[in-house]
Parts: structure tokens; sequence; C-alpha cells
């Protein structure tokens, strides 16, 4: 689960990362009322969970309240690349003397922790790490070991931090890394970690990551989702279902067990010349009732023209998945038709399962490969 | 042969209650043919469930089985400690099935492994495990739809394409030696090296079926470790050619992976170490099935 930068503030605060004072508005009134808490001059951040938003217009900087009403009024409603802004976060304008880069994440290759810091932090961050990648001090960790001030100290001197922020930064990376660990985050990234000209070092942004299989051990993470307006419709609805669902922009519906499969059928739909309306793996239990959960998620998008069930039977059987297709048939009245293949254990007696069943609305075909053809050619028909 | 199980292999099932996964899948094994010697649970010890006998710990059924393998499938909160304590026992071979174990866990767990147990092969986790068919069967792979005696050798992240795999080469009389699948999460205790590796050294793998997936870059290593080091035939398909790209997590992953990851940039790997590389799991078998009829 990304979180919004307010969020990743509120979380860094409880690992004691110092960041600007702030708050959060949703209304011109909330925003100006926290920009004259803060202190002018502030800064007026949309928040939503995409890059690029300064760019947008979705960052601006207001002397006083005349200018903090004009701008929260702009960004409130902004489009950023299809996020729309909903919320704002007001802080108090920080003095930048240097601006550097600093993050936590888990390097697959190695099977470590990745630390990465740099002075040569802010947007264009990406662009350092092409060009001159020796400017950014990598630091890999073993989990067993963590890392200690010390690691962190000599750390800072490899970035090449300035002299006065290092002891700082230093004490925050320790942080950090608690944040990483212990905060259960797939990524806590600080870009830009300021120096300013009084020498104090905080974080003015926050992107974090959470791992949501940890979930179950960080109760407080439900405000955070409950806080999150900025999702697809037809991903919030597959949610609450517990399905495993992402939205796409094609029109054949797309149902299939395993991520691995629904990827590959994916792949064969766009082979066959179609356009996939949706990602959705049901995983291992293809009952009625999550058959017929995914056939409401698909139903519910007007985009879709035809259907695609792809569904190899391991432990769940075939004829289980069959007898689930046909009581979810008879649960949801669907818009467009269906195209099943289905293999693996029992597929000789689900498909006669299904047999009696079968028309012009419900097609069977005998494999993954001819059942895309027919699925994409009902959805261009 | 096959490769990390065969008929020798001694399995405990860690975490056995009669309304457990671990249970469930672990009579299927053994109905499989698999030699299923013991579970654990420390409420239970001394009990016999489904005449599987049960100890209160892995130490204790080691001692008492002599089992060199054993398998997790615990829910999250205590996989990663199941492993440790396998590992601890002296256990070999460990496959933990579990799907969704937080990633510092996986990490910390696989770290301990390396320095503390050499000795131990983690398989997974959120994997579907292994089977060297008419042998051992440890996971929830159906035996039904795997054909003993080789000669291909499967690999691969993923679990349902995993079958489908097995599914196109038995359906065309082509068996296989073991297939391993060696699942998808950030930290798998076994990639493709380790099971391209131990295919090259088995003399019975003839050629091998690798079925990769977006995300990492475990295929482009492949694709090295495979120009590199391995004679024998692979062909690959790799999913996810189409699929959505993945959110961006900051510049982190940005900085790091580069253009990795991505179907596109793995299949050129596998292309230019020269794998047969296939669009879809079909595909692939057939160009399976067409090697191990041209190699005679």
């Amino acid at each position: 689960m990304d979180l919004y930068e307010y969020q990743g503030k509120q979380y860094f605060a409880r690992f004691g990362i110092p960041t600007s004072p702030g708050g959060v508005a949703d209304t011109v009134d909330e925003a100006v009322a926290q920009a004259d808490a803060a202190g002018y001059p502030v800064v007026i951040k949309a928040q939503v969970k995409v890059g690029g938003r300064g760019k947008a217009g979705g960052v601006k900087l207001a002397a006083d309240a005349d200018e903090a009403r004009l701008h929260a009024g702009n960004i409130l409603g902004l489009d950023i690349k299809g996020h729309v802004v909903r919320r704002l976060w007001v802080e108090h304008a920080s003095d930048i003397a240097k601006e550097y880069y600093a993050s936590f994440t888990l390097d697959r290759p190695n099977k470590t922790h990745l630390g990465m810091l740099s002075a040569e932090g802010g947007v264009e961050i990406e662009e350092v790490a092409v060009t001159n990648p020796d400017a950014i001090a990598m630091l890999h960790i073993n989990p067993i070991d963590g890392l200690d001030e010390e690691t962190a100290r000599s750390w800072v001197d490899r970035a090449d931090l300035d002299p006065e922020a290092r002891a700082q930064a230093a004490t925050l990376l320790v942080r950090l890394y608690h944040c990483y660990v212990e905060g259960d985050c797939d990524l806590a990234e600080i870009n830009p970690l300021i120096l300013t000209p009084e020498g104090k070092v905080h974080a003015l942004d926050a992107k974090v990551t959470l791992d949501e299989n940890a979930s179950y051990r960080h109760p407080e993470w439900e405000e955070f989702a409950a806080d999150d307006a900025d999702v697809d419709v037809r991903e919030k609805m597959a949610k609450e279902k517990g399905l495993n669902y992402i939205g796409l922009s094609g029109s054949v519906g797309i149902i299939a067990n395993g991520a691995g499969l629904a990827m590959s059928t994916l792949d064969v739909v766009t082979q066959a010349g179609g356009e996939a309306a949706n990602f959705l793996d049901i995983g291992g239990g293809a009952n009625a009732d999550v058959m017929a959960a995914a056939l409401e998620v698909i139903n519910a998008d007007p985009a879709v023209r035809a259907i695609f069930v792809n569904i190899f039977g391991g432990i769940t059987r075939v004829d289980e998945v069959a007898k689930g297709i046909i009581e979810a048939m008879g649960r949801v009245k669907l818009n467009s038709p269906v195209v099943m293949r289905l293999d693996g254990t029992n597929a000789v007696e689900g498909r006669k399962l299904l047999a009696d069943h079968l028309s012009d609305r419900l097609i069977a075909e005998p494999t993954m490969l001819d059942a895309a053809r027919h699925a994409v050619a009902l959805a261009k028909a | 042969m096959s490769i990390f199980v065969d008929e020798t292999t001694t399995v405990v099932i860690q975490g056995i209650s009669p309304t457990s996964q671990g249970l469930f899948h672990g009579l299927r094994n053994k109905a499989y043919g698999t030699k299923v010697v013991g579970g654990t649970n420390p409420k239970r010890g001394g009990e016999v469930i489904e005449g599987i006998p049960v100890y209160s710990s892995m130490a204790e059924a080691v001692k008492d089985t002599g089992a060199t393998a054993s398998f997790i499938s615990v829910p999250p909160r205590g996989a990663a400690d199941a492993i440790i304590e396998a590992a601890e026992a002296g256990i070999a071979f460990i496959v933990c099935i579990t799907e969704g174990i937080p990633a510092q866990d996986e990490a910390l767990a696989y770290n301990r492994l390396v320095r503390e147990y050499p000795g131990t092969r983690l398989l997974g986790p959120n994997c579907p495990g292994i089977i060297s068919p008419g042998k051992c069967n440890i996971g929830i792979t159906s035996g039904d739809i795997a054909l003993a005696g080789g000669p291909v050798g499967i690999v691969s992240r993923s679990g349902t394409l995993t079958y489908q795999a097995l599914h196109e080469l038995s359906q065309q009389g082509i068996g296989q030696t073991t297939c391993v699948g060696i699942g998808g999460d950030p930290v798998p205790g076994t990639n493709f090296i380790d099971c391209l590796a131990a295919f090259e050294a088995d003399p019975e793998t003839k050629a091998v079926m690798m079925i990769g997936e977006i995300g990492g870059s475990e295929e482009e290593r492949a694709a090295a470790f495979i120009a590199d080091s391995m004679t024998k035939p692979v062909a690959a398909y790799v999913a996810g050619v189409t699929a959505p790209p993945g959110r961006k997590m900051g510049h982190a992953g940005a900085i790091i992976s580069g253009s990795q990851g991505t179907a596109q940039a793995k299949m050129e790997a596998l292309s230019a170490a020269g794998v047969f590389v296939t669009k879809n799991p079909t595909e692939c078998g057939e160009k399976m099935v067409a090697i191990v009829r041209g190699l005679g």
C-alpha cells in the first residue's frame, strides 16, 4: 500500500524522523486555517499517489492567506495524470541550503536491504543515477546485522554530505532504517532530505510503501487504508470482494486462477489481436462464491464486450469450478458472452457438467489460444 | 535421476492438525508415494493423525525419524520461525508454500539460513512445491498431471503456469525428471540458477523448460548463467508481456532496476543467451516437445 505524502510524514513522525510542521486540508477554508497555523510562507501540496505533481501545478508557495486561498482553490480538483486532487498538505515553507536523497528498499538480487544516499537529491535524482551513478552511495545491509550509528556515520561521509549535516543525517538514517524494518515498509524514501541555512536536517517529502503482508501486526495502518479515496472504482469493488484485480482499458474481461496464468491470459488475448479489460486472479479456490464475485466485478465494467474464463485445475478440481460457474451464471445476469477454457484435474468431468449449459452466451474452447481467439472475436463483433 | 528430492526423501509436515492445510496436502503427497514420516505440533506431540506420528518439535521429529525434508504450509505469522526451526533441526530441504509472509521476515529468515545453516536449502516461500514424478511430491502440485521418466526438467516462478507446463509435456507423452516451483516472492530460497545448475548436473535431464514472470531480475541473471554454464537446451516463456506496468516504487525502484524487470527485457536477455523463447505456455510446451524429439 502506497501512502500519501501526509500519511508518510505521520508515519515518519512515529519513528522520530523530523518533518516540517503542517497539516491536511480538504477544503479551501481548511487550507487557509492550516496555513495560518503553520506560519507563512507555506507550501501547499496536492496529495496524490503519482509522481510529477510539481510540474503539473500541484505544489505552490503562498506568502500570505490570500495566496493560500488562491492556490488551494486551484489545486483542489486538479487532475494530475488521472488522479483528482481531493486533499492538500499545507506546511511551513523551509529555506533550503541543500537537497539530499535517502531511501531504504529491498535489493532483490542481493537478498539484503539496500540503503541509497546522495548529496545530489531533488527532482532529478533518477537522472543523477544514470549520468553520475557514483553520486549515489549504496549501502547493503544484512537484515541480521541492521544499521548502527557508526556505519551510518561512515555512510554519510562516503556520500559526501555537507559536514554540518552529517551527524544529524546519520541519526535520521538510523531512524529511517527502523521505520523501514519495524514499520514493515517495502520502501521508505525521502526526496528531498534537506539541510536548512540554520543547519537543520529534515524530511521535506515522504514516499512510503507498506508491505500489506504485515498488516496483521499493524492495526494502526487501518486509518491509512480508510483514507484511500484515490483508487479505480472497479478495483475498490474487487478489493471489497477479496479479489486480486487491476483495471485496464480493453474490452475482454479476464478471469484466471493464479497470477502467472492471469498474466499469460493477458498475453494470449493480445496475441489474438484483442485487449484485456482487466487482470483478475481468483486464486486457488474457484468456488461458486468466488466465481460469482469475479463475474460481478467484470460485469460492472461497461467497456467489457466478452469474458474469458481461463482455469487450470490443480488442487482445485475443474468439476468444482464448473459447478461454480453454473451457479454463478444463475446468480449474475451477464451483459457479455463468456468463453471458457477449463483444463487440469478432472477437466473431463467438468466439461461434461457444463455441456448442457452451453449456448452462444456460454462457450467452451479446448485450449487457451482457441478461447482467446474466440473471446477477441466476440469482443470485436 | 531427479534433483533435490527423490524416492529416498523423507518428509515431516510442520504444523499438523486434523484441520490443517499441511495435513490435507501432506496426505495427498503421501498418497502419491512420498515418504511422509511425521508431523509436528507443539500441542499434539505423541498423537497419531491419519497414520502420521506427531512430534512436538522438529528436533524430536528429526531425531526419531531421520527425516531429510520438511513441508511448511502454516499461516504467514508463523512461517519464518518454522523455517528456522527446521534448519536448526538439521533438515536439508525445506518446502514452504505459505503465501503472504512479510518481506522483512522473509529477508531475515533467508539471510539466517545462508549464514547459520548453509547445509539447508529452502524452496519458496509462496511456491507450489516440487515433484520428481513417480518418486516424491512435496507441495500442492497435482501428481496426475506429471509423467515419470524424464527427460525434461521444469523450473517455474508461477504456480498455475507450473501445472500448465507439466500438462503441456505430459499430454504429448514427454516426462519430467523434476518440476520445481520456485515461487514469486521477493526473496526466494531457491532461484532459477540453483535449479538450472542442478538440472545441468543431472545426467537424466536432457532439456529444461523455464517459466518466468515480470518483475525482479532473476530471469536476466538466469540468462547470464545459461550463456556461461549450460550445455543443455532451454525453452522459456515469460508471463506478463502485456501485463499492466507495476506501480513504480518511488525513485528507488527506478534507480536500482533500470530497464530490467519487463517481460521484454527478460525475453531479450534469454534469447541472447541461446534460449528458445516462446510467446505463450502452449508454444513453450510444443517447442520443448520438438527439442526432446530432436534429441532422439
